[in-house]
């Protein structure tokens, strides 16, 4: 295994009353993908969007235990969560562009981050976008609104905008559920890529997707991680009976 | 394309200045300053309102403690008069007047608040009196007509957008009855003073062109949007599965709509009455307009009424600052505030309660 | 039976139905009434000269100008403020603290306090608090703030219009999608600088709705501004802040009730009345247009 990027430990989360996730402890290594699956409803989501602090922005949710990315807790009191997004950057199942031109999404990030000289912007740009595999597509109509996109192209626009922030971790929650089968292996294609240079973790409800790009499967059932491996092992040798049932798709 | 990429991120620096460490908390000046700024202005309207009070208030208060001797030397020291109308001087020099003669002799008028009670509302004469009863029935009975005519049409009205018309009427209905609302109500006033006046002195021959019936029409006609407004949401937020079920055990669509929406209703339905009131028994330009401004005691609807929000904006331009009218036109105006809010905090109770209601039917 | 309950059926619905067609009647009378009135005295005379021979002839030039300034200074005033109370609302506040709740209740009493009770609290303050205060610090006592002018009728004015850009903007704000805020956050964005850089451009339409209804509904009333800086007669426009000012409805109003010959100036009145119903209408159609797409924007 590669070095660890981060280290859940015994984490529980409620939605007020409601248990979401019950004593999640795992290992997530990095430069690899890393894949979680399971039925809708099993918390997968709810999962991914505390390893950037997103659920803070949920009223009554309570967490226990910890997150450590590179061995600090990021649930730690001095956290600086504004940092943390910087370092931990997020793809959501919608594609999410700001109502603005396609080069302000990309530049969205390093303006915020106070960079507004025009050459380095301009670099920033490309580079972000030809490493989103869609610089080709949208060179010559920077300045049209992102909106015009397709839903594909939209997607890859909002990981260029991510990638522009240089995350160490970037989350991707069903980035491809609502893509055509083309839009889907463009993605793909480029999490493999990616995955050179960043710790990918991706949530997906089709298995060969899962299959296909990720190192390591963790099975999520009702709140509970019930098996975590790599990926190999997982679909082809699972332990646990429930995990055989759901890659197999006798459930769900 | 690999090769393409590594070159590129080789050439790329973070673009993200220095490195990015989130263990320790970052104080962000501007963060913390806009939202300093926002939460004070954000209390700008608590403050108003405090301020509404203490100053409507303040200005109302000497009518408890003024004895005459005070009276008369907060007129002398304050001798400017406000308002833009000719009439004033006049106003003036009967001021004067009533300033020597209360010197002189005890009239009963000079303790103003022991006036407050009687039957008689002349403040400007030699011995002022300054007798609410009629203004309190004038405006009660104009309210009571207004309300009378605008709650059942309004209500009325609201049934039918929300349970008898065809989606396509409704987007059409709904939007030319709120445009009501956009009448300046001094439109209103003019129309009812034009028009309304004299249509209802043909039909029912009345001696006074414009009294409390005039009024009371017009005001209803202001007051008709907002309960209109209210009494819809009220019932279209009734949850569609009362209906359903109601229409589902055989019942007509009336009976559903009044003994299945309109009960799940009422508490959003007295709230748009409750806030109809307020907007009708504020209300000052029509009252200036079309009651006749003649502060009688009489329950005829046809005699002509002064209502309290008419007197103050028929009389403030011509009092004294600070004397004894000025008072009493504050003390009215404390009365006003203190009724509207009371609606608004009672109107506001009852519609949390039905949101309340209409979440829980929902789960 | 059955015949029995259809009819009573029907008896109800029609019922319902007269109601709306009573209201639509009025509101087309009101409609009817003013232009027929209004239009053959409505020409660019009326509305470019002064008024005449006693206020029975001319036009309402003034009147324009003055309502026109007034309604200027009150949307400079409230807006600014409206919009970022809507911003605190809709951002900041923890619905379930009790400044927030206070400050939901705050708004709603304004919008609901009887306009006269803004007249009576801007004589109060502004002109006898406020403006006196001013007078004895800087002008020895000399009265120049102290007595009614177009800034403290706009101020008042702006008082009474400031929950409705409240709640026009809250609205708007409302309707933009949680995923842009989480967007903007997960790339690092502060809150502020979502809500400088997301939400506030993504409300233009909305402060825009606002602002427009505010100056429609601050144009039409009368009552704030009866004793804060309306005048009946001016023979010249205001010059300074501390100027009184000619509006359209105080002019409705006092043409209609105290001019010394009310059948003389009937036509003045009318076309008056015509022009402020167009103002408020047409600032009103455009709102009502804007926040239709707003809300298509939503969906
Ligand atoms: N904001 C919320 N408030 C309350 N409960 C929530 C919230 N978000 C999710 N939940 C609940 O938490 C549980 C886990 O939800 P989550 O969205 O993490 O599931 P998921 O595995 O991502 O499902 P899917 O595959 O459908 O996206 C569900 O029971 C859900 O109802
Ligand atoms: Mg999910």
């Amino acid at each position: 295994m590669n070095d660890i990027k981060v280290k859940v430990n015994d984490l529980s989360l409620r939605y007020g009353t409601n248990p979401a996730l019950k004593n999640i402890s795992m290992n997530i290594p990095e430069k690899q993908v890393t894949a979680f699956i399971g039925p809708s409803g099993c918390g997968k989501s709810t999962f991914l969007r505390t390893l950037n602090r997103m659920n803070d922005l949920i009223d009554n949710v309570t967490i226990e235990g910890e997150v450590l990315i590179d061995n600090i807790n990021i649930y730690d009191k001095n956290i600086d969560v504004v940092n943390l997004r910087k370092k931990v950057g997020m793809i959501f199942q919608k594609s999410n562009p700001f109502a603005k031109s396609i080069y302000e999404n990309i530049a969205f990030g390093p303006r915020i981050n106070g960079i507004n000289q025009k050459s380095k912007l301009d670099e920033i740009v490309e580079v972000s976008l030809r490493q989103a595999a869609i610089w080709d597509e949208v060179k010559d109509r920077l300045f049209n609104s992102a909106l015009s996109l397709s839903g594909g192209q939209q997607q890859r626009i909002c990981i260029a905008r991510t990638l522009a922030v240089n995350p160490d971790i970037i989350l991707m929650d069903e980035p491809a559920s609502a893509l055509d089968p083309i839009s889907t292996s463009k993605i793909e294609e480029l999490i493999h890529e990616l995955k050179t240079q960043y710790t990918i973790i991706i949530v997906t409800h089709n298995m060969q997707q899962a299959a296909r790009t990720s190192d390591y499967t963790a099975f999520f059932y009702m709140g509970d991680l019930v098996e975590m491996n790599t990926t190999e092992k997982i679909f082809s040798n699972p332990s646990k009976k429930q995990t055989e049932d759901y890659i197999s798709g006798r459930f769900g | 394309m690999i090769k393409d990429l590594i070159r590129i991120k080789s050439k790329m620096q973070s673009p993200v200045k220095g490195i990015v460490t989130f263990n320790k908390k970052k104080f962000r000046f501007s963060d913390w300053f806009a939202e300093k700024v926002i939460k004070a202005v954000a209390f700008l309207s608590i403050a108003i309102v405090i301020l509404i009070f203490i100053f409507v208030f303040r200005e109302a208060f000497p009518i408890f403690k003024m004895d005459k001797t005070e009276a008369v030397t907060s007129e002398l020291l304050v001798q400017e008069s406000y308002g833009g109308t000719e009439t004033e001087n006049t106003n003036v020099k009967i001021k004067d007047n009533q300033l020597d003669n209360s010197n002189n002799n005890e009239a009963p008028g000079a303790k103003p608040s022991s006036t407050l009670l009687s039957k008689t509302w002349m403040p400007v004469s030699d011995n002022p009196r300054y007798g609410l009863l009629p203004l309190f029935l004038g405006t009660l009975k104009v309210t009571l007509i207004a309300l009378l005519f605008a709650a059942p049409i309004s209500i009325l009205a609201a049934i039918y957008t929300s349970v008898f018309a065809k989606p396509r009427v409704r987007e059409i209905v709904k939007p030319v009855i709120e445009l009501l609302a956009g009448f300046p109500s001094v439109v209103i006033g003019f129309f009812a003073l034009m028009v309304l006046a004299t249509v209802f002195q043909n039909i029912f021959g009345y001696a006074s062109r414009l009294n409390s019936f005039v009024g009371g029409i017009a005001m209803g006609l202001a007051a008709i949007p907002i309960i209109y407004t209210l009494t819809e949401d009220a019932l279209t937020s009734v949850p569609r599965t009362y209906t359903e079920a109601s229409l589902g055990l055989g019942a007509s669509r009336r009976q559903t709509a009044f003994f299945v929406v309109l009960p799940a209703a009422v508490p959003g339905i007295f709230a748009a009455v409750v806030l109809g009131i307020g907007r009708i028994f504020g209300e000052t330009m029509i009252a200036l307009m079309a009651t006749g401004n003649a502060a009688m005691v009489s329950i005829n609807p046809f005699d002509s009424v002064r209502t309290l929000s008419a007197t103050i904006g028929a009389e403030m331009a011509e009092v004294v600052f600070g004397d004894t009218h000025y008072s009493v036109l504050f003390f009215i105006g404390s009365l006003l505030f203190i009724f509207t809010f009371a609606m608004n905090a009672l109107a506001e109770f009852y519609f949390k309660n039905r949101i309340i209601r209409h979440y829980q039917a929902k789960k | 039976m059955m015949m029995n309950r259809n009819l009573k059926d029907t008896i109800v619905e029609s019922l319902t139905g007269v109601s709306v067609l009573l209201i639509i009647f009025i509101i087309v009378s009101i409609l009817a009434v003013t232009i027929a009135g209004g239009w053959p005295n409505l020409n660019w005379a009326f509305l470019s000269e002064f008024p005449r021979d006693g206020m029975t002839k001319g036009g309402i030039f003034p009147a324009i100008i003055g309502t026109a300034v007034m309604t200027i200074i009150m949307a400079v005033a409230a807006v600014p403020f409206g919009v970022i109370t809507a911003i605190y609302l809709a951002e900041y506040a923890n619905e379930k603290s009790w400044f927030a709740k206070t400050i939901r209740f705050a708004v709603k009493t304004l919008a609901v306090v009887p306009s006269i009770i803004f007249g009576l609290f801007g004589l109060g303050f502004f002109i006898g608090f406020v403006g006196k205060n001013i007078d004895g610090l800087l002008n020895g006592g000399e009265l120049k703030w102290g007595q009614p002018n177009i800034l403290w009728a706009s101020l008042t004015m702006a008082l009474l219009t400031l929950p409705v850009v409240i709640v026009a903007v809250e609205e708007a704000i409302r309707t933009i999608p949680r995923e842009m805020r989480e967007a903007s956050l997960a790339l690092g964005a502060t809150k502020w600088q979502t809500i400088k850089k997301i939400v506030i451009p993504g409300s233009v339409s909305g402060i825009l709705t606002g602002t427009i209804l505010a100056v429609s509904r601050g144009a039409g009333e009368v009552a704030p501004i009866l004793f804060t800086g309306a005048a009946y007669f001016l023979s010249d426009l205001p010059h300074s802040l501390s100027d009184q000012f000619m509006s359209l409805g105080y002019h409705i109003y006092i043409m209609s009730t105290q001019s010394s010959d009310v059948d003389a100036t009937l036509p003045i009145q009318f076309a008056t009345t015509l022009v402020l119903l167009l103002l408020t209408f047409s600032l009103n159609a455009i709102a009502v247009v804007l926040r239709y797409k707003i809300r298509k924007k939503e969906k």
